[in-house]
């Protein structure tokens, strides 16, 4: 097992996201700076949270085009497994691996807290079966606002790409969308952060059972042992 | 030639920084305001001239880059070469 961990310039959660595999899950783990042109043999991409090149133009604009860009691109167009966290989440839109767009929060307001999610059935690893019909993450973004137009909504909903929903809406996005995945099951994104839902001393530990659907979808029979 | 790239919310995009500013302006005593909008304006200054080719690689530049199409439309002025 080999997990990569993106960072780019101005991430701040890529030491959390690299906890949360390392420590949380136990699994190898190591940190790609945005400049290398090559994943290695990953099983499994990162985008992190933070704000990526300041978030100047939009959320993950600048980053979309960073040099390691190309080889996730790449590594998704084969089937690679990519999840992208909260400006990994705004990366993935940008970059067109994910449906959709990030904007601001309908509140205005940077939002800082502990949601509730309900687990949405968007396939064999990530459902209320596997996960819980209910899990708690945090959350903390100004940007987190799911925006799509209704014909890629309803092809969202015809191919179960929703993973969660707030169940009481933080940023005004739509249909409470808190999280997708790509057609082909691959690529994982989401605001809440599972990355701080992993210590004894986090609002919960729901960010491990997040992150082993994650990896299920490509390795169930390790999943299975590590749980 | 300067280039002006306008980059705006599309028109069935909520826009909460348009409606926030629209608050505020009707709260400084203007009335009738019917819509409020906030986008970006980009301003390039470029060595060479307009032709067909130089649109079509602002184009992508523009779609790739300076807006995102799922949510934003772009125009853009070119003045003097």
């Amino acid at each position: 097992m080999d997990i990569a961990v993106l960072q780019f310039p101005g991430s701040n959660c890529d030491q959390d996201a690299f906890q949360l595999f390392s420590r949380g899950l136990r699994l190898p783990t190591r940190y790609v700076w945005h400049k290398d042109t090559r994943l290695g043999g990953a099983d499994l991409v990162v985008l992190p949270g933070g704000f990526s090149y300041g978030d100047y133009l939009r959320c993950g604009a600048i980053a979309r085009f960073s040099p390691v860009m190309g080889a996730v691109l790449e590594y998704a167009r084969k089937g690679g497994l990519v999840l992208g966290i909260c400006n990994g989440f705004q990366i993935l839109c940008e970059a067109g691996l994910l449906p959709g767009a990030l904007i601001r929060n309908s509140s205005l307001e940077f939002r800082c807290m502990t949601c509730e999610l309900s687990v949405e059935d968007a396939g064999p690893a990530f459902n209320p079966g596997a996960l819980g019909d209910r899990i708690r993450l945090p959350i903390g973004h100004g940007e987190g606002n799911y925006r799509i137009d209704e014909a890629g909504r309803a092809r969202l909903e015809a191919n179960r790409q929703v993973l969660l929903r707030y169940r009481e809406n933080p940023n005004g996005s739509l249909e409470g969308i808190a999280g997708v995945r790509n057609e082909g099951g691959n690529v994982f994104g989401m605001m809440p952060h599972p990355d701080r839902a992993f210590e004894r001393f986090h609002p919960s530990r729901d960010g491990l059972s997040v992150a082993r659907a994650v990896l299920a979808a490509r390795f169930p029979d390790l999943i299975r042992q590590s749980a | 030639m300067k280039i002006k790239v306008y980059v705006t919310p599309k028109r069935n995009v909520l826009d909460p920084q348009g409606a926030a500013v629209g608050h505020a302006l009707e709260s400084l005593g203007l009335s009738g305001l019917k819509g409020s909008r906030v986008g970006k304006v980009v301003e390039l200054d470029v060595e060479g001239a307009d032709s067909p080719q130089f649109r079509a690689q602002l184009d992508k530049l523009c779609r790739d880059l300076l807006s995102n199409p799922v949510i934003e439309d772009y125009h853009y002025e070119i003045a003097g070469a």
